[in-house]
């Protein structure tokens, strides 16, 4: 990217105080607001998907159009990516799911030069 | 009630959170090491993660920032992905919900995946447990893990800037998404939300001001809420018959 990489003071500090009070308010929500009332079904439902669906969605753009190799497709990181995917499913263990990702991410740097 | 059993389901539940440490002290660590790569002070990283005390989401808003999406489009992204806490919240409500409003205040600020699902478990586990003895349980979780999140913040703030290029940093933080969402793919219904959520961000990706993100993430929650439905509703079904 030609951009700029610095991120500017001022978002910044907006972020860490709006990001920091939004999340106070989430976790405080139900537990001090709502108390003992009960939450609608379907809410409930809709919430449960927040992570699986946005982490991902943030998450492929990264895999497949990293901005480290000039948004080219790389062998090396999708197959980081697809061994992680994998070690993660199969163990339901995020610690060896990240470290079989990045052993197969540096022994592929490594071998493709 | 006696203070020594209030005291020893605290300490069952420091015990509880140990083997999250392992968790939580890499991903603490690789925090530190991208935030100050990014260009952060080792002030705005720790006053970040202990405004947050979030990682995906703080990864996540330091990602947009990067990309140099608009402020509005992180905030909304980054609090996306702490939605869950809110269900956490809701969750914990009736084991907490009859203690003074400090407390409660207090509890709301260390909710965090793992405190979660360790005093979840524990409630389940012991229903005989009075309020009491379930607060200080979930204290006790908390007691391990949030020092030596920020601890581990700060040791990675500080050797960050010493990590050569070599070592492909830039990849830590999609890995260390897909490490965490693997597990969580538990069901179809978790299944077809990461899928519909991915195949739309990929298709809206020339959307301006990232807003394809968003229209991803909530393409996947309804994706999920309703797989999740109709499954409920073919179990009843097939019940009845």
């Amino acid at each position: 990217m030609t951009a700029d990489p610095a991120i500017d003071k001022l978002t910044l500090w907006i972020v860490i105080l709006g990001l920091g009070l939004g999340s106070y308010l989430l976790r405080f929500l139900f537990l001090g607001v709502i108390g003992n009332r009960t939450i609608p079904l379907w809410i409930l439902r809709h919430l449960r998907y927040t992570a699986v669906a946005v982490i991902p969605a943030l998450v492929a753009p990264m895999i497949l159009w990293p901005a480290a190799t000039g948004e080219q497709t790389d062998p090396a990181r999708l197959a980081a990516a697809a061994a992680t995917l994998a070690a993660g499913l199969l163990t339901r263990n995020v610690l060896v799911a990240i470290l079989t990702g990045a052993a197969v991410l540096y022994t592929l740097l490594y071998a493709l030069g | 009630m006696p203070p020594a059993r209030v005291n020893s389901t605290f300490w069952a539940g420091v015990r509880t959170s140990a083997p999250f440490i392992l968790v939580i002290v890499p991903f603490a660590l690789l925090f530190g090491v991208v935030a100050t790569e990014a260009g952060l002070t080792i002030f705005d990283t720790l006053a970040f993660s202990l405004a947050v005390i979030a990682g995906a989401a703080q990864f996540t808003a330091l990602q947009l920032m990067q990309e140099h999406a608009p402020t509005i489009i992180v905030l909304i992204s980054a609090l996306a992905v702490n939605l869950r806490l809110a269900m956490y919240s809701a969750a914990l409500t009736p084991h907490f919900g009859a203690a003074p409003l400090w407390i409660r205040a207090l509890a709301a600020y260390t909710i965090v995946d793992q405190s979660f699902a360790c005093a979840t478990t524990a409630f389940d586990e012991n229903p005989h447990w009075t309020m009491r003895q379930k607060l200080a349980f979930y204290f006790g979780t908390c007691t391990p893990l949030l020092p030596l999140f920020i601890g581990a913040v700060l040791v990675g703030g500080l050797i960050g800037k010493q990590i050569p290029p070599e070592f492909a940093l830039d990849f830590a933080v999609p890995i260390t998404f897909l490490a965490i969402i693997a597990p969580m793919l538990r069901t179809v219904a978790h299944l077809a939300a990461a899928l519909v959520a991915v195949v739309l961000a990929l298709t809206l990706a020339w959307v301006p001001f990232d807003l394809g993100l968003l229209i991803a993430g909530m393409g996947g929650m309804i994706a999920g809420a309703r797989v999740e439905a109709q499954a409920e509703t073919r179990i009843r079904r097939e019940m009845a018959q």
